[in-house]
């Protein structure tokens, strides 16, 4: 009998040592920040996403449903100013953000909680250290097959329908943009990790920090936005001066009557 | 002006055959010719003075294009290459710069003097030079015909006529070889052909639809609701040099996934699709541009040409811009391994029209 209980006793001890530990709860440590997400939320955005963030559809105030677009979609909307936005329409403008960090991580964390979706990404994840020039050229060629569509070859954006556009990608920090990728914020399409691999997304980060660091060297570069630019320079400046030499060759000089 | 030079009218002078035109012509002018403006002398030409100035103004800018000249000669061998002009937006390699601005201005120098020369000194009195008839007199044509006569006689072309046609004949055939290689440009564009070559894909049956770049196989599970994949198929790989670009331009997809609840399936193609997963060309229908710019929220991805704009939550149709006809659909499903595969080439020919196209099973609105 003793050496059952001596047996037993030494099979408890080897499995609480040697067997993973698995925590079975509901609350993982955050349930304070919810809370205070949640009371957030009900200020800041429910009365276009819902009480719940179930979405609103039919009302004539529209929002989507919050559910499983996860902590990095809210730290990209609201980080950037885009949510809340100051009035319903397709397209979010960047404008100044009111919330503090804590309460963007507040209302993130309440957002995650009501479905799994992307978390908000590491430093490790879009930090373009340490890529070498042929993770840069594979950047370079992801972005401009998967990117360039709508955010110009230059990442400088560009128009959509319907007075919508795709914003400059100039001056964004890596975690906006992986942000954006993985989130797929407004009209943007979603680039999910299982797809668009974390590897070939710092690749793409990479290669548009390159790409906006690098001085150019070919003189103006008018934005980098093609045409456009270009066309309003030659139209202006180029057949304005022309037009200037042409009304100077043809005019009649002081005459002496 | 003065009342001498030119003060006739023009239906005045002449006809185009030299004759006089005494009686106003009402019907070809019906508004009488008000003649030239009253000539006025320019300031250089009564004030010494103004004309020495003008004169020193064209000697300047002939006189500086020397000093351009040397200048440019200084900055090629003196500006190093790596020196760069930085000033605000502009950013510019020193030495070209340097180079363009100089032989820039030398050339407009150049110009400027000309022009002022020609505005302020040169004579600007109006005078009218009238043009005359383009045939020739007839004792001038009378003389060409017997000169080529002479020619065409002396030449002996008239009695040994073999040397005339085998002439022709070599002029005709020395043309055979350019003709012969037209046949670079393409071949002959005949039904078989057409099904080989334009009409035909790398899809086919069992091919996985992979990443472009990456060439990595797609599970649908990873496929979100709002997402976007620019995809090639698998056997693409296998190609290389202009065999890879051809197929890769004609077999380009847009795989895209959307709430099936939100879209319209007709029921012809009601098992195209895996679960919301759509694949449509990527190429235009209009005239052949990639598109991706797809607005997840809309479902519409416009064509960055020509705004041409396809719904592809309806089947591809038109909804906007110049396109003819919708975006070819690619049947999907999943093989054994759960990958997303094609399960036959497309149905109709993809990418921009042709002569030859039948465009009798594109898919339109309100087809089932």
């Amino acid at each position: 009998m003793l050496l059952l209980l001596f047996a037993l006793f030494v099979l408890s001890v080897l499995y609480n040592t040697l067997a993973p530990v698995q925590r079975v709860s509901a609350d993982n440590g955050n349930s304070q920040h919810v809370a205070e997400g949640k009371a957030l939320f009900a200020v800041g955005c429910a009365s276009c996403h819902g009480l719940n963030g179930e979405g609103q559809t039919t009302d004539t105030i529209q929002g989507p449903s919050l559910i499983g677009v996860g902590p990095a979609a809210v730290d990209f909307q609201v980080s950037t100013g885009r949510m809340p936005m100051a009035r319903p329409g397709d397209q979010a403008p960047v404008k100044p953000n009111r919330y503090s960090e804590e309460e963007i991580a507040a209302l993130a964390a309440y957002v995650g909680s009501l479905g799994p979706g992307p978390a908000i990404p590491t430093e490790a994840d879009y930090s373009p250290e340490n890529l070498t020039d042929e993770d840069l050229a594979r950047g370079g060629e992801l972005f401009r097959t998967n990117c360039s569509a709508c955010h110009n070859f230059e990442g400088a954006g560009g128009a959509l329908p319907n007075g919508k556009y795709a914003p400059s990608l100039e001056g964004l920090s890596g975690k906006r943009l992986y942000e954006a990728m993985v989130t797929g914020p407004q009209q943007m399409p979603v680039f999910s990790d299982e797809v668009l691999r974390p590897e070939d997304k710092r690749a793409i980060i990479g290669y548009l920090t390159e790409l906006h660091n690098r001085p150019s060297d070919g003189g103006l570069a008018l934005g980098g936005l093609g045409p456009v630019s270009e066309g309003l320079w030659g139209w202006i400046i180029g057949l304005g001066s022309l037009v200037g030499f042409a009304i100077w060759i043809a005019a009649k000089g002081a005459k002496a009557k | 002006m003065s009342e001498d030079t030119g003060a006739s009218p023009i239906h005045a002078s002449s006809d185009h055959h030299g004759h006089e035109l005494t009686e106003a012509d009402e019907a070809r002018y019906p508004v009488p010719d008000p003649g030239h403006p009253e000539h006025l002398p320019r300031l250089a030409d009564v004030d010494p003075k103004a004309a020495d100035r003008a004169t020193r103004q064209v000697a300047f800018f002939f006189g500086m294009v020397p000093l351009l000249a040397i200048g440019f000669a200084v900055v090629y061998f003196a500006v190093p290459g790596d020196w760069f002009f930085d000033f605000g937006p502009l950013r510019a390699n020193a030495r070209n710069l340097g180079l363009g601005l100089t032989f820039g201005f030398s050339l407009l120098f150049i110009g400027i003097g000309a022009v002022q020369w020609a505005r302020m000194l040169m004579s600007d009195e109006e005078m009218v030079d009238l043009r005359h008839g383009a045939t020739s007199k007839p004792e001038d044509q009378k003389w060409m015909l017997t000169e080529l006569d002479k020619v065409v006689d002396e030449s002996k072309l008239t009695r040994r006529k073999v040397i005339g046609r085998s002439l022709l004949g070599a002029l005709a055939f020395v043309f055979v070889p350019m003709l012969v290689g037209l046949a670079d440009l393409g071949p002959w564009p005949t039904k078989k052909k057409r099904a080989a070559t334009i009409e035909k894909t790398l899809w086919a049956e069992g091919v996985r639809l992979v990443n472009d770049v990456t060439f990595e196989p797609i599970k649908p599970e990873d496929v979100e609701i709002g997402q976007l994949i620019n995809g090639e198929p698998a056997n693409l790989k296998d190609l290389e040099g202009t065999e890879f670009i051809t197929q890769k331009a004609k077999a380009a997809i847009v795989v895209v996934r959307m709430d099936p609840n939100t879209i319209k399936i007709p029921a012809s193609r009601s098992d195209w699709h895996v679960g919301g997963i759509l694949c449509y060309s990527k190429i235009c229908t209009h005239v052949g541009c990639p598109i991706s710019l797809w607005e997840q929220q809309t479902h519409h991805l416009l064509c960055p040409c020509h705004q041409s704009t396809f719904d592809l939550g309806n089947s591809g149709v038109v909804v906007f811009g110049p396109a003819a006809r919708s975006l070819p659909q690619l049947p999907i499903t999943i093989d054994g391994e759960g990958y997303l595969v094609a399960r036959s080439d497309f149905t109709v020919p993809v990418g921009p029209s042709f002569f030859e196209r039948d465009s009798r099973h594109d898919f339109e609105e309100g087809d089932n």
